[in-house]
């Protein structure tokens, strides 16, 4: 039952054959059991029992909200919830306790979801490992996976828990680590360059990221406005089409969304793939990827390709300057959504009272880690008077010629495109913090980011495990607000897989023995 | 519009030789008076100094003009002036993380309607951008404001000025506009210097805003009140904004240079946060002058901010971090480009109440004060100059209407009593038209009186008087109280008439050698014994016909 899908356990809240509080019980005692696991930043455990109970008397009456009522969801820490302390992972939010919910956080609730606790991020949602939040890094689940462990056995020098533990890719880990282990059904991330498909790659669960202007950035405390997109983390493409036909749709307190009505969608199971054109983009073919992930990505255009779909290598021509242009765009955003974080309205306020300018500058140095600070220096540079040309302007030039190598590429027939999600699959932490977060964004973002610059959906589906036996995910990306179709192909090719399940169970079995003293929950 | 159509004669002279140092001292109260006295003698003294050299200046204006509506450019906050403190502030207005702005259509109507009224281009695309600074009543650490592409460019703003001996001969100008746009107000700080803590009242924060951009059109403070002074009754027929300057609904920046005719620009210095109509005209004469005392000083002008001290009547320069800095200008990304449509381009699915028709507003403009003041001169016959007065005082067009309305008076004489009497009492004891104690239907009462020749028109002016002190009295009732009636009984005022004679035998004889001035002293005499209740022209039959009667005296 705990690893049922979303659409499963909303079946089975239906029938009456679990209910909302039992559920509820044993995934926050599932929390508790991965707490080592560091996916969450505040677990609100009495707000989701209370919300579980309310959910409970819905199904007793009959009245049911919707297919979430009763459902264990997590949200990443960068999400506004009213009165559930929303920090970011960074010092300058420690306390802050927003007066009202993001719209999606809200539409979750409206939908009678339960929120059991706000996930572990990069601080502010800038890094790609989930390691440089102010609360720590959040660990990687398939470090405790019985597939890997067996492994690691085999390899002495590898057998150390300490050295051994793999981080989750980011910014969006610990929502992907939440989904990957169990503890809710889906979680919310944002992906400004990747951060939801790079741990869902990582994790081996479903990450999908939206067209740009789907769903409502309200509440979503901004990384760069121009790109974020609230993301989709769950544990098979079926869900993040529900949990989509939740979430999407004009907001009047976003004007950056759509107008056209949005009408939710069931993915049809049968896909005619010989109908079905997938483009191979060969700049994506870079170096540094692992043999590994070439080899998956390989296999799976030969999946498509047996199945009678026409499989075309195309070309996005650009796709070499993307990164770089990135980094600049993000950085100026960075430097601007970052200017409100003064001490003087919220968040961490300096004892520095000289004057206002030494407040401000005291604030922002304690409230901001390196990272941080390092983009809103580079961003600030980027917008000086005698720079803007060169950068800012310029990037804007790139990033139109980036939109316009997806364009050309799919009216030319290509229904979706096929890429690696990242170059390999995850390393252990000790690997990982050895490159600088900007390297490490270099390399991470590099297929993840062109969809964020061209406002295009992209999905990562688990593909298969590794030798190490660690996931592999590749990405999907489809037209501008061609979800269904996108998605479509994205559940065949999930179908076609049949990516293994995670072993957690000692975790799994531990908990099933506190509830089985408790006799608190009898599960089928 | 050719520029040299808007040239300006006005010429500027060093004002005198006194020193400019250290203008943050209190003496600099008394140099701007001496500056004054200066301007009429300059030409005497710069020619003796043979500086002889004229200056011309340069004024250009920046106007923030707050947008009247509702609620906030970008939240639903309301607008109110002088609510408690904070107590207007949404989410977005206190920069919360995560919210997000959403244009208030009502401030784009204003914004549009306003372009309209100046002439100006609309752009049917139009752009937001942040810029930023760090300032403790900036919530979000930059302002929403419109730099790449504004909505409204292009236009021009026809204004007339007063000028003459006895200001009553007009001259048209026309200053350019060089743009319109959007943008957001920031909240108030409060400094407390013995606590030394800042207070912040957010209120304000987020309220639209049109910069109103005018080209350096200008050559002196009169001119740029004047403009000031039309733009700001094109707001207020437009409603866009309630334009009172005391509230801070308009709030001027002057760009100033100044330099010798025929030469490039000088060093521009910009006079902010003018808040006042009264210092308007004040603050750019003193930052003119100042600058062309520093140049013949030997000195420069620097290109730097400087604020008018409203107590020491002079411009200082501000701190640098409050002047001259790096805005780092940047696209607000959460901000699609504002469309505006025309009748042509409308979208026939969208609802009306989702898109600005620029067609539809231009149908619904007011008449604009240029036009009510066409009107007012053909309508009633009255001088030019008098239609601006009219539009000048708030309210007064109604007051003189209602008057016009409830008399048989020519208007072209009920403008003298309302410009002349009325206006001079309201201006004296400083009160509003609509405060008036003589309320209009009184005033048309009383020159009805006149009119029929009930009164004297000296008689007229004490019952005014009486009524401006008065407690509503009518006027009819007035003049029975005072028994101001004109004397109809002939036999009286002959009696009245020779009593005068006989008084004045030394005038009488002047006025039978033939100076026919004296009769004038004569007949003020017999107003004077009658209080004002003999009518001019028969006072004056009745003395020429009694000096005609009387035999002369003969010369010894």
């Amino acid at each position: 039952m705990l690893r049922a899908s979303l659409r499963e356990i909303s079946a089975a809240l239906k029938e009456g054959q679990v209910s909302p509080v039992e559920l509820c019980q044993k995934y926050l005692a599932l929390i508790k059991a991965t707490k080592f696991l560091n996916a969450y930043i505040s677990v609100t455990e009495d707000i989701a029992l209370k919300q579980a109970e309310a959910s409970e008397k819905r199904y007793r009456k009959g009245q049911r909200l919707g297919d979430l009522d009763g459902i264990p969801v997590a949200v990443k820490d960068n999400f506004s919830t009213m009165g559930i302390e929303t920090t970011c992972a960074s010092n300058m939010l420690k306390g802050y306790i927003p007066p009202y919910n993001a719209t999606v956080v809200q539409k979750l609730l409206d939908q009678g979801a339960i929120l059991v606790g706000k996930t572990n991020l990069d601080e502010f949602a800038m890094g790609s490992g989930s390691t440089d939040g102010v609360f720590g890094p959040v660990k990687n689940p398939w470090s405790y996976s019985q597939q890997y462990r067996e492994k690691c056995m085999r390899n002495s020098s590898t057998s150390n828990e300490e050295l051994s533990w793999l981080i989750t890719g980011g910014s969006s880990g610990g929502s992907a680590a939440a989904v990957s282990s169990f503890t809710c059904f889906a979680a919310l991330g944002s992906d400004t360059g990747g951060s939801t498909r790079n741990p869902a790659s990582l994790c081996g669960v479903v990450g999908l990221k939206p067209t740009y202007g789907l769903i409502s950035r309200h509440g979503l405390i901004p990384l760069v406005n121009s790109m974020d997109v609230p993301g989709i983390l769950t544990r098979c493409v079926d869900d993040s089409a529900t949990m989509l036909g939740v979430l999407g749709g004009h907001d009047p307190k976003d004007s950056t969304t759509v107008q056209d009505p949005f009408h939710p969608f069931q993915i049809p199971n049968i896909t005619d793939t010989s109908q079905l054109c997938i483009g191979i983009p060969k700049e994506y073919n870079a170096p540094g990827m692992s043999s590994e992930t070439l080899a998956v990505w390989s296999k799976a255009a030969g999946l498509f390709e047996k199945a009678g779909a026409k499989v075309v290598e195309v070309s996005l021509p650009h796709t070499c300057y993307s990164i770089v242009c990135y980094h600049v765009l993000c950085a100026a955003e960075v430097a601007s959504n970052m200017a409100r974080f003064d001490g003087l309205e919220y968040g961490h306020r300096s004892s520095a009272d000289k004057s206002t300018e030494a407040l401000y500058a005291a604030t922002r140095r304690e409230g901001f880690n390196d990272v941080v600070r390092g983009r809103i220096l580079s961003g600030n540079y980027f917008l000086l008077k005698q720079n803007y040309e060169t950068y800012f302007i310029k990037a804007q030039k790139v990033r139109r010629l980036i939109v316009e190598d997806f364009a050309k590429v799919f009216s030319s027939g290509v229904d979706v495109l096929l890429t690696p999600t990242t170059l390999s699959s995850a390393v252990p932490y000790v690997e990982f913090i050895k490159e600088d977060n900007r390297t490490r964004s270099t390399q991470d973002d590099l297929f993840t980011q062109a969809a964020n610059m061209a406002g295009l959906p992209a999905i990562n589906v688990p593909a298969a495990l590794s030798e190490r036996s660690l996931p592999i995910g590749l990405q999907f990306i489809g037209r501008a607000f061609c979800e269904l179709q996108l998605l479509t192909v994205a559940k065949w090719f999930e179908e076609q897989v049949q990516f293994p399940v995670i072993q957690l169970q000692d975790i799994m079995d531990q908990v099933d023995a506190v509830s089985q003293e408790e006799k608190s929950a009898s599960f089928p | 519009m050719a520029a040299s159509a808007i040239g300006c004669s006005r010429r500027w002279f060093r004002a005198g030789n006194f020193n400019f140092g250290n203008v943050a001292e209190p003496r600099c109260w008394k140099s701007l008076v001496l500056a004054s006295t200066f301007f009429r003698s300059a030409s005497k003294t710069a020619g003796k100094q043979n500086r002889d050299v004229p200056w011309a200046a340069v004024v250009g204006l920046e106007i923030h003009a707050q947008i009247s509506s509702n609620s906030k450019l970008f939240s639903g906050s309301q607008v109110q002036f002088a609510a408690p403190p904070n107590s207007l502030v949404s989410f977005f207005d206190a920069s919360l993380p995560g919210t997000l702005p959403v244009l208030n259509r009502r401030c784009v109507e204003a914004a549009v309607t306003t372009g309209l009224a100046l002439n100006c281009t609309i752009n049917k695309k139009s752009l937001f951008d942040r810029k930023h600074y760090f300032y403790a009543d900036l919530q979000a650490g930059y302002q929403i404001t419109q730099h790449r592409l504004p909505i409204a460019v292009n236009g021009s703003l026809p204004y007339s000025l007063c000028t003459g001996k006895n200001q009553n001969e007009l001259v048209s100008k026309t200053v350019r506009v060089k743009q319109i746009q959007l943008e957001q107000d920031s909240g108030k700080s409060l400094h407390d210097d013995t606590g030394h803590q800042t207070l912040i009242d957010l209120n304000r924060a987020g309220v639209g805003l049109m910069e109103v951009v005018m080209e350096p059109d200008m050559c002196c403070g009169k001119e740029a009140a004047a403009a000031v002074r039309e733009l700001q009754l094109i707001l207020q027929a437009l409603g866009s904004s309630q334009a009172n300057m005391a509230e801070g609904q308009l709030r001027v920046d002057a760009n100033i240079s100044v330099h010798h005719p025929g030469q490039p620009y000088g060093v521009r210095t910009e006079v902010k946060n003018i808040n006042s109509a009264r210092f308007l005209a004040k603050a750019i004469d003193y930052e003119i002058q100042r600058q062309i005392n520093e140049l013949e000083s030997g000195g420069t002008i620097l290109n730097e901010t400087r604020a008018f001290d409203y107590k020491l009547g002079c411009t200082i320069a501000m701190r640098d971090k409050e002047g001259k800095q790096d805005y780092r200008f940047m696209p607000e990304p959460n901000l699609p480009p504002l469309i505006l449509y025309d009748a042509k381009s409308l979208p026939t699915h969208t609802s009306h109440l989702q898109v600005v028709n620029i067609d539809q507003l231009q149908e619904q403009l007011p008449d604009l004060p240029s036009v009510k003041r066409a009107k007012l001169v053909e309508r009633y016959g009255i001088q030019p100059q008098h239609s601006f007065t009219l539009l000048n005082e708030d309210g007064l067009i109604e007051f003189f209407e209602t008057v016009i309305a409830a008399t048989q008076m020519n208007p072209k004489k009920v403008i003298g009593w309302i410009l002349k009497d009325v206006l001079g009492y309201l201006k004296q004891y400083n009160v509003m038209v609509e405060e008036s104690p003589i309320s209009p239907l009184l005033l048309a009462e009383l020159l009805n009186l006149l009119e029929s020749g009930m009164i004297s028109s000296s008689a007229a002016k004490q019952v005014l008087e009486i009524m401006w002190n008065g407690e509503g009295k009518s006027p009819t009732l007035i003049v029975k109280e005072k028994k101001l009636e004109l004397i109809r009984d002939q036999n009286e005022l002959e009696h009245i008439c020779q009593a005068v004679m006989d008084g004045h035998q030394k005038e009488v004889e002047a006025i039978k050698k033939g100076n026919k001035k004296v009769l004038n002293k004569l007949i003020g005499e017999v107003q004077r014994e009658t209080r004002g209740r003999s009518d001019p022209v028969s006072v004056k039959q009745i003395l020429e016909k009694q000096l005609l009667l009387q035999p002369t005296k003969k010369n010894p």
